[in-house]
């Protein structure tokens, strides 16, 4: 019985806080466990044991070290595409185009092969080939968006096409494996990045990734270029009046996140064992859908460097236990579950992400907190 | 080129055109309410799926049925959580088509065809012989499809509400309008115009579902809408532009000379797609409260 009227609402207003004021990691978390809860409804349908399913999942992704090694290395390129989306995205723009920029900064970072170099020397020249390559395929849309004012959204997709199809043409005519017709040459020993733990794909392209998102979080929150670019994105209108060149910043935004895209490639043929190549025959199963998932990365990590190294681990985990996953069990669940709890996960977070998008309704929603606030003091002098 | 080529190549183009501008249509009329839905994408990969699944089951009325139910539902779900939930419209865009990849693979694989799901014939829709051989009576919804929403947008009340969500739903809220509802109806008929392109596809075209079946066509489609500036009409032309270099990337495809490698014809309708964008950009205006939430003050 509520009696005390008083306590209730102070109740009332302690739930209130909680909700609005739900920090952004929880509200992750609670998209993913959405995004979960999704996908087992749908396995539980398909006529799978949801249940048996994820915990197969979760030993394969984080059940033991070997386990840890294959999240993380299926992590490291998913680092790199989220921090393309998210950098444009802090610019306020949606580069979808991290799929492309991906493809091309591995065509690139191929054709090392073609020089002989001493170890280490060779791997560098190999990632500068790969984001420049990846800055150039972004470039296009960039000039365009800011020239003649094309939705990103359309141009960088359309590059993504674009792109797959130039590198289907690289990959089986022009840097072809002489041997096997349906795979590029082989990465050399002297550009790859060794192994971290033995036996397991986990290279020192890891830390390659968490120097790219150190140098990005370096870059957007402590460079005068990064705060232009933050301040393009909150208010574009508001920044042109503070002096900030705006189409200055869309390319920079758009080059930066091409490049750490293009790095992404490279991190795969450089750094994931045990092919070391693309396969142009079986159109690029080991690089195909990395700058898709890389997207949710992104939202999951709430657009920011360390929360993606955060959400990354997740989703590598997903990928990794998703292997592990399609063989397990009698009735074993398709390794593309995995992407549906993806989207699942993706559709949860945009429902609250608005509020780190749009501060013009995250003001809005401010000022209803204070209203509801407000009420609720109110109601608590009316008691008292 | 001969003469009977141009006649080919016009009818691939047609019938590449159908998907296009149906889903153009259909997201005019979101945009003209004031949502951007960029998981038109995924809306056609899950809807070609689908009605591919429901010519099986019930042959290709229900397959278009079906495929038509799965885009509205989709686009439902789009508008209630951009409408009432007040999401972030590219946000959910990008989830739906994230989750349409993942979903149709995972169905081809559940059907035991994990590359390729042929739709028999038996049930695919029948097309029309005519002098220019086998039409899709498809073509001719396509056709007049955008006539009928040129007339509902200028004409009707219903018309007027649309713009009206879209251009200053706060004017419309006061004008005792549902801006959230009108929404809701809208881009609810935009998913469905996609699923039934989407089934279009695999039932009534193509013949087959693949889990790139779509091929970007739901972005082409976006692309189309910006060229035709929220004009229905200018809807089917750009439909049928794009239509038709698609139609030609395949025409070369088949020629037996192969003057340029097909990767590169592929890449036609893409860049086709750019170059018209750019061009149109500039003249045309979008209405003022697209892609943001409308929320009471």
């Amino acid at each position: 019985m509520s009696a005390n009227p008083s306590r209730d609402s102070r109740l009332l207003r302690g739930a209130r806080r909680t909700l609005t004021g739900l920090h952004p990691a929880l509200e992750s978390l609670l998209a993913a466990v959405i995004g979960l809860l999704i996908g087992a409804l749908l396995m539980y349908i398909w006529g799978f044991n949801p249940w048996k399913a994820y915990w197969a999942l979760l030993q394969g992704a984080y059940g033991g070290s070997y386990e840890w090694a294959s999240s993380l290395s299926r992590a490291t390129p998913l680092i790199l595409t989220a921090l393309t989306f998210s950098v444009c995205v802090r610019a306020g723009m949606f580069n979808i185009g991290a799929e492309g920029q991906m493809l091309m900064g591995a065509m690139a970072a191929i054709c090392v092969t073609y020089f002989r170099m001493p170890v280490g020397l060779h791997l560098l020249v190999g990632l500068v080939f790969a984001l420049t390559a990846g800055a150039v395929w972004s470039i296009v849309p960039a000039l365009l968006k800011i020239t003649r004012g094309v939705s990103e959204v359309i141009s960088t997709i359309m590059f993504n096409w674009i792109g797959r199809w130039l590198a289907l043409y690289l990959a089986i005519y022009v840097i072809v494996d002489p041997m096997r017709a349906e795979k590029t040459l082989t990465v050399p020993v002297t550009a790859r990045f060794p192994i971290l733990v033995r036996g397991t794909d986990f290279s020192y392209s890891f830390f390659l990734s968490l120097f790219v998102a150190l140098v990005l979080y370096f870059i957007l929150w402590h460079t005068t270029m990064g705060y232009e670019v933050r301040a393009a994105g909150l208010n574009p209108t508001a920044a042109r009046y503070g002096g900030i060149r705006n189409k200055r910043t869309m390319l920079w935004s758009f080059l930066l996140g091409g490049a750490a895209a293009g790095l992404a490639g490279a991190a795969i043929v450089m750094g994931m064992p045990p092919s070391y190549a693309a396969f142009g025959g079986g159109a690029f199963p080991n690089l195909t859908n990395i700058g898709f998932d890389g997207m949710a990365v992104a939202m999951v990590g709430r657009n920011h460097p360390i929360g993606i190294v955060a959400a990354s681990v997740l989703f590598g985990g997903l990928n990794a236990g998703g292997r592990v996953m399609q063989f397990y069990g009698s009735n074993p669940v398709p390794l593309e579950m995995v992407r549906i709890v993806m989207g699942a996960i993706v559709l949860a977070m945009s429902v609250p992400e608005l509020i780190r998008l749009f501060p013009a309704i995250r003001r809005q929603g401010e000022s209803l907190v204070r209203l509801l606030r407000r009420k609720g003091e109110s109601s608590e002098e009316g008691s008292s | 080129m001969s003469w009977s080529d141009l006649l080919s190549l016009l009818r691939i183009a047609l019938h590449a055109m159908v998907p296009i501008t149906l889903t153009a249509v259909g997201e005019i009329v979101g945009e003209t309410a004031g949502l951007f839905n960029i998981g038109l994408e995924g809306i056609l990969l899950i809807s070609a799926f689908a009605g591919a699944l429901g010519a099986r089951i019930g042959g290709p009325w229900m397959g278009f049925l079906i495929g038509a139910g799965v885009g509205a539902a989709i686009g439902f779900l789009f508008a209630v959580i951009n409408t009432y939930w007040k999401g972030t419209q590219m946000v959910t865009g990008i989830g739906i088509n994230l989750f349409a990849m993942g979903f149709v693979a995972f169905g081809l694989i559940q059907l035991g065809a994990p590359g390729f799901f042929a739709v028999p014939r038996t049930v695919q829709l029948i097309k029309w012989r005519t002098a220019m051989g086998a039409m899709s009576p498809m073509i001719v919804v396509a056709l007049v499809l955008p006539f009928l929403i040129h007339w509902f947008m200028r004409r009707t009340r219903a018309g007027l509400i649309l713009k009206a969500a879209g251009e200053m739903p706060e004017a419309a809220d006061v004008a005792g309008i549902n801006v959230n509802r009108t929404r809701l109806f809208a881009a609810t008929f935009g998913g469905m115009l996609a699923g039934v392109a989407g089934a279009y596809m695999s039932i009534a075209w193509i013949g087959s579902v693949t889990k790139d079946l779509s091929a970007g066509r739901g972005f082409i489609a976006l692309a189309t809408v910006v060229f035709s500036g929220l004009n229905p009409l200018l809807a089917l032309l750009g439909g049928f532009i794009f239509g038709f270099f698609q139609g030609l990337a395949e025409w070369v495809k088949t020629l037996p000379s192969k003057p340029i490698p097909f990767q590169f014809v592929s890449m036609l309708p893409y860049i086709v797609t750019l170059l018209v964008v750019s061009g149109a950009i500039g003249r045309v205006r979008f209405p003022k409260a697209l892609g943001e939430s409308y929320k009471r003050e």
